[in-house]
């Protein structure tokens, strides 16, 4: 059993490095790349587009295929979404995180990988972003209590 | 429209990177690759399953550190919003990422992935409210609000 929680956490680790590297070298942690993308009206750079495009290769038919196992190698099951209607805090929440990922060109993946350049405007966005999610959690989790 | 600073190749390159690293969480712990979920989960309780969380997090750095190394250049993050711009950006992303249940990784590679209608969703929501943002910050208002 310990030999399949090591294979887990290495296995959580290597899919980071992958990740993190995927986002490097795209260069979607440069948040000047990724407002590139979404100004339609400036000089236009689809990069973006081509970054979505390349992961989704692999997603799309990887998830299929493993999602017809019964477990997962390392751990007890899948957690997935089970969630499939569309209700107003789904819209509102996307339409908020679009508006502040349009104003710094940083969403949370390369927010947390740009922080190892220790560059100051990337630890403000990181603390406030955490901030943000703690809070909405907190108010969240009391409205349903009550 | 003209074209930025296009470049497709090492953004496919970098996104099929991503969807490797995604696969390989789902594949082997059962996990979903949303970086605000991953991040949401260590910001409350109950506190279990911390440290793959952190592992999946210092892999993502350790990727970017891995790029650096062998480009033997320092990773290009060039933020041009004010350090006020960025906090309320980052708090924007923060709400809305927990209130909309995902962020660019989640919804937009995870969820597309599976198909799912509450993602495919999200996602043109998030990706239009950051153009309009980009568009009232850059050509409305003449870039002088960031």
């Amino acid at each position: 059993m310990t030999t399949s929680r090591n294979a887990e956490l290495f296995s959580s680790l290597a899919a980071g490095v992958l990740f993190g590297l995927g986002l490097a070298v795209s260069q979607m942690v440069n948040p000047a790349k990724v407002i590139g993308f979404l100004d339609v009206a400036g000089k236009w750079d689809p990069t973006l587009l081509f970054v979505m495009g390349g992961a989704l290769a692999v997603t799309v038919p990887a998830f299929r295929w493993v999602v017809k196992r019964s477990y997962p190698l390392f751990a007890a099951g899948f957690v997935l979404p089970t969630r499939k209607d569309l209700d107003p805090r789904l819209i509102a929440g996307a339409a908020l995180f679009g508006i502040g990922w349009g104003l710094a060109g940083l969403c949370p993946g390369p927010a947390v990988t740009a922080l190892v350049t220790l560059a100051l405007p990337i630890a403000v966005f990181f603390v406030a972003m955490l901030a943000g999610a703690f809070a909405y959690d907190r108010v969240a989790r009391r409205k349903r209590t009550t | 429209m003209t074209m930025g600073d296009f470049t497709p190749y090492s953004g496919f390159l970098g996104g099929v990177l991503i969807g490797l690293g995604a696969a390989l969480l789902l594949l082997a712990n059962g996990r979903i690759a949303g970086i605000s979920g991953i991040i949401g989960g260590l910001l409350a309780p109950p506190f279990s399953e911390v440290a793959w969380r952190l592992l999946f997090i210092a892999g993502l750095w350790l990727g970017a550190v891995v790029f650096i190394a062998a480009r033997g250049a320092p990773l290009a993050v060039t933020v041009q919003a004010s350090l006020p711009v960025m906090a309320v950006a980052g708090l924007l992303v923060g709400v809305g990422t927990r209130m909309g249940g995902g962020c660019t990784s989640g919804h937009g590679i995870c969820g597309i992935a599976r198909l799912s209608k509450r993602s495919m969703v999200a996602t043109v929501v998030f990706i239009a409210t950051a153009m309009v943002t980009v568009y009232v910050v850059r050509h409305v208002a003449g870039g002088a609000a960031a």
